[in-house]
C-alpha cells in the first residue's frame, strides 16, 4: 500500500522499517522539491541525523557548519531573516543546551521561521551516556516564548509533524529519538493537528498522558490493564508539548479524576509539570503522578534497560497505574455535578 | 630525554597491544568509536608509559599529572589505555557499553579510575584542562596537564576561547595534542569545515606550536621534551595522524568513525595490526 500523496517517495510499508530519522530525511527531501525556500543545516551530523538525505538532493541548499552548533543556529537565524526556511538538525542535547541562547535569543526572541529537528532525544542514545542524553530539553525549550514544541510518537508521526510544521510561521522544535523505538502508528490515516492531543484509547478509570517514545508503552500498558484487570485507561498522545492541549487535560480531569504522565525526560519541568499546571489551575482535586526520569543524571546503558530502570516503560506504567487507582484524594462536594 | 631504541621498541609493542584490544572491545561491545581511538593511540601510549607522573594504584594522588581527553568519544581507546596501564581490571572491558557496567562510550569520571573529567560533548575538555593548569599555579603545584583534542572538535568556538585563555595566562604547564587525522563524521575536515592553515592559527593564538608525525614516537617524544622546557607559553603538538591507524581497511575511511566488528573482521583487523 503506497501512501496516498504520491509526491512523497516512501511507502507505509517502508515506514515500518525506517527509523524516525530516516523518515524525517526523506520527508524533508520531498518537501524541498516543493519549497525552494527550504535550506538544510547540520553540524557534522548530516549522516547521523539524516538531514543529509535532503543535502544529497539539494547540495546548493545544504550547509554543514562542522562541529559548531552555536554558529549554526545563529546562521539559521540570519537565513530566516533573509526569507528562507532553515531546517536545522543536530542531537537534542546540543540543540537545546550547547546552542541554547542562540536558539532563544536569535531565533525565538525574533520569532523566526526556523525548524529545529533535534534527534537522539531523551535517553535514546543509551550507551553514549549523560553527555549525549537530552533529559532536560523540554524544560529548557518549553520556556522559550514563540516556540512550538512537538514530540512525535514514532516515525509516521514524525512525517506528519515535519510536514505540518511548514504551516507554522515561526520557530518549531521537533524532538525525535535515535530511531530504534517501536512504532505506534501503521499509517498516516489519522488527524494530526499541532496542539491537539490524540486519544489512543478511550477510558474512564484514569488517563495516561504520554509523549514521544513513551506513547507506545502507554498504549501497551492500557491494553494489559484492560485485559488483565478490566481497568479502563484513557491514553492521550500529547505530541505537542507547547502549546499544550489544556482542553484534553481538563476533560481527563473531569472524566477520570486520576491522571498519570509519562516521559523520557527529567520529572522536573517536562510534560508532567505542564499537565500539573493545568490540573492545579482547574481547582479540582484528583490523584496525579508524574512518571519520568528521577532528578539525577541518567547513566549510560541500553535505552530499553534505562526506560525500564526508570519505570517509563510498559511495566513501569502498569505498576504505577495500579498504585494510582488505590490512592485516596479529597473530592469537592459538588464534584459529580460538574462532570 | 630522547627515546632509546629499547624504549621505542617497547612503546611500539605497547601501542600494538592497545590497538589490538581496541579492536577486541569494538567487537565485544557491538560498536565503538574506533577510528579516532586508533589515531591517538601512539600519543596516549607515550604519555601513559613514559611521560606522565602517575600511580595507577592511587588515581586520586594529588600530585599526579592530569590527562584530559577533550575528544571524549575516544573513550574506548582511553579505557583500553587505562586498563592496560593498571588502573582497573581488563576484564571490565568485556562489558563496554553495557547497562550497569563501569564503561560507557564516553568515560564517566565518577566511575572510571584514572579518568579526570567526563567528556563527550565536543569542545569542553580543553577549557577544563586550562582550569587544571591554572589551578596548579594557584596551588603552587608542579603537576602538568596534557590534553588531546580532535581536529573536527576544533570547529567549536569554545576550543579557541580556551586557547586564548591558555595563552593569556601563559600556561606553560599545559601541553595540548591535536589529533590531526583529517577526518570527522561527515567526511574530511577540509570538505566539511576547513581548518587550514591550522598551525598558523595555533601560533596566532599564542601557542608554541610543533608539527609532528603523530605515529612517530621518536619525533613525538622530542616535541614533548621541548614542551617540558617551555617557559611562559602553552604548547601545541599538532600531530599528523591517520584515522583508523593500523587497521588497513579502516585507515582514512570516515565510515569507521564509529562501527561494529564481526568476529571475522576482528581477526582481519588484528592481523593488520600485527602481533
Ligand atoms: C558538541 C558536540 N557536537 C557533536 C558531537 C557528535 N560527534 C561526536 S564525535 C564527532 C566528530 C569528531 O571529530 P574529530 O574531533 O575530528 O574526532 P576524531 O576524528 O579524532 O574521532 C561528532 C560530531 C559531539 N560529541 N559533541
Amino acid at each position: 500500500m503506497s501512501k496516498t500523496d504520491s509526491t512523497f517517495s516512501w511507502t507505509v510499508y517502508e515506514a515500518d522499517k525506517l527509523t524516525q530519522r530516516e523518515i524525517y530525511g526523506i520527508v524533508l527531501k520531498d518537501l524541498g522539491a516543493r519549497h525552494p525556500e527550504i535550506v538544510g543545516l547540520s553540524a557534522d551530523l548530516a549522516k547521523s541525523t539524516k538531514i543529509g538525505t535532503f543535502g544529497d538532493a539539494y547540495p546548493d541548499r545544504f550547509f554543514n557548519f562542522g562541529i559548531a552548533e552555536q554558529n549554526m543556529f545563529g546562521v539559521a537565524a540570519g537565513l530566516a531573516q533573509a526569507g528562507l526556511t532553515p531546517f536545522v538538525s543536530t542531537f537534542s542535547a546540543f540543540a537545546s543546551m550547547r546552542a541554547c541562547e542562540f536558539v532563544r535569543t536569535d531565533i525565538c526572541y525574533q520569532n523566526l521561521n526556523v525548524k529545529i529537528i533535534a534527534t537522539h532525544g531523551g535517553i535514546s542514545f543509551g550507551s553514549a551516556g549523560t553527555t549525549h542524553h537530552a533529559t532536560e530539553d523540554y524544560a529548557i525549550v518549553r520556556a522559550f516564548p514563540n516556540l512550538t514544541v512537538i514530540v512525535p510518537a514514532d516515525a509516521i508521526e514524525t512525517a506528519q509533524a515535519v510536514k505540518k510544521c511548514m504551516e507554522i510561521d515561526g520557530p518549531v522544535y521537533i524532538r525525535i529519538g535515535r530511531g530504534f523505538e517501536p512504532g505506534v502508528y501503521t499509517a498516516e490515516d489519522y488527524e494530526f493537528e499541532v496542539g491537539k492531543a490524540i486519544e489512543m484509547r478511550s477510558g474512564t478509570d484514569l488517563a495516561i498522558i504520554a509523549t514521544g517514545a513513551t506513547v507506545y508503552h502507554a498504549v501497551q500498558a492500557a491494553d494489559i490493564l484492560k485485559a488483565e484487570s478490566g481497568i479502563s485507561a484513557r491514553v492521550l498522545n500529547m505530541h505537542t508539548l507547547k502549546p499544550l492541549d489544556e482542553e484534553a487535560v481538563l476533560k481527563a480531569v473531569a472524566e477520570t479524576r486520576r491522571l498519570i504522565t509519562v516521559e523520557d525526560h527529567n520529572v522536573i519541568n517536562g510534560l508532567g509539570s505542564a499537565v500539573a499546571d493545568v490540573i492545579a489551575a482547574s481547582g479540582k482535586g484528583c490523584a496525579f503522578t508524574k512518571l519520568g526520569l528521577p532528578d539525577r543524571f541518567s547513566p549510560h546503558g541500553y535505552p530499553e534497560d534505562l526506560m525500564h530502570k526508570f519505570h517509563v516503560d510498559t511495566d513501569g506504567i502498569v505498576d504505577k497505574v495500579r498504585e494510582l487507582l488505590n490512592r485516596e484524594f479529597e473530592e469537592a462536594e459538588d464534584w459529580e455535578d460538574e462532570v | 630525554m630522547p627515546l632509546t631504541d629499547q624504549e621505542l621498541k617497547e612503546l611500539q609493542q605497547q601501542a600494538k597491544s592497545i590497538r589490538r584490544e581496541i579492536v577486541d572491545v569494538t567487537g565485544w561491545s557491538g560498536g565503538a568509536h574506533i577510528g579516532g581511538s586508533l589515531s591517538m593511540t601512539d600519543i596516549l601510549t607515550l604519555l601513559y608509559w613514559k611521560y606522565m607522573r602517575l600511580d595507577p594504584a592511587r588515581p586520586d594522588w594529588e600530585d599526579r599529572d592530569r590527562f584530559v581527553l577533550s575528544k571524549g568519544h575516544g573513550g574506548v581507546g582511553h579505557a583500553v589505555v587505562l586498563a592496560q596501564r593498571g588502573f582497573f581490571d581488563r576484564e571490565v572491558l568485556h562489558k563496554f557499553n553495557e547497562t550497569d557496567s563501569m564503561l560507557g562510550m564516553h568515560l564517566d569520571c565518577h566511575k572510571v579510575p584514572g579518568c579526570e573529567t567526563s567528556t563527550g560533548s565536543m569542545g569542553h575538555g580543553l577549557s577544563q584542562a586550562v582550569g587544571m593548569a591554572l589551578g596548579a599555579r594557584v596551588l603552587k603545584k608542579d603537576w602538568r596537564v596534557y590534553c588531546v583534542i580532535g581536529d573536527g572538535e576544533s570547529n567549536e568556538g569554545s576550543i579557541w576561547e580556551a586557547a586564548m585563555s591558555a595563552a593569556h595566562y601563559k600556561l606553560d604547564n599545559l601541553i595540548v595534542f591535536q589529533d590531526r587525522n583529517h577526518m570527522m563524521i561527515d567526511g574530511p575536515t577540509e570538505e566539511v569545515m576547513s581548518l587550514e592553515p591550522l598551525a598558523d592559527k595555533w601560533r596566532a593564538f599564542g601557542f608554541e606550536t610543533r608539527e609532528v608525525d603523530g605515529h612517530d614516537m621518536t619525533r613525538l617524544a622530542e616535541a614533548i621534551d621541548e614542551a617540558l622546557r617551555m617557559k611562559g607559553k602553552p604548547f601545541m603538538i599538532l600531530c599528523d595522524t591517520v584515522k583508523g591507524k593500523g587497521v588497513d581497511f579502516m585507515e582514512n575511511k570516515p565510515d569507521w568513525h564509529y562501527g561494529g566488528l564481526s568476529s571475522e573482521l576482528v581477526e582481519k583487523a588484528k592481523q593488520s595490526i600485527g602481533e
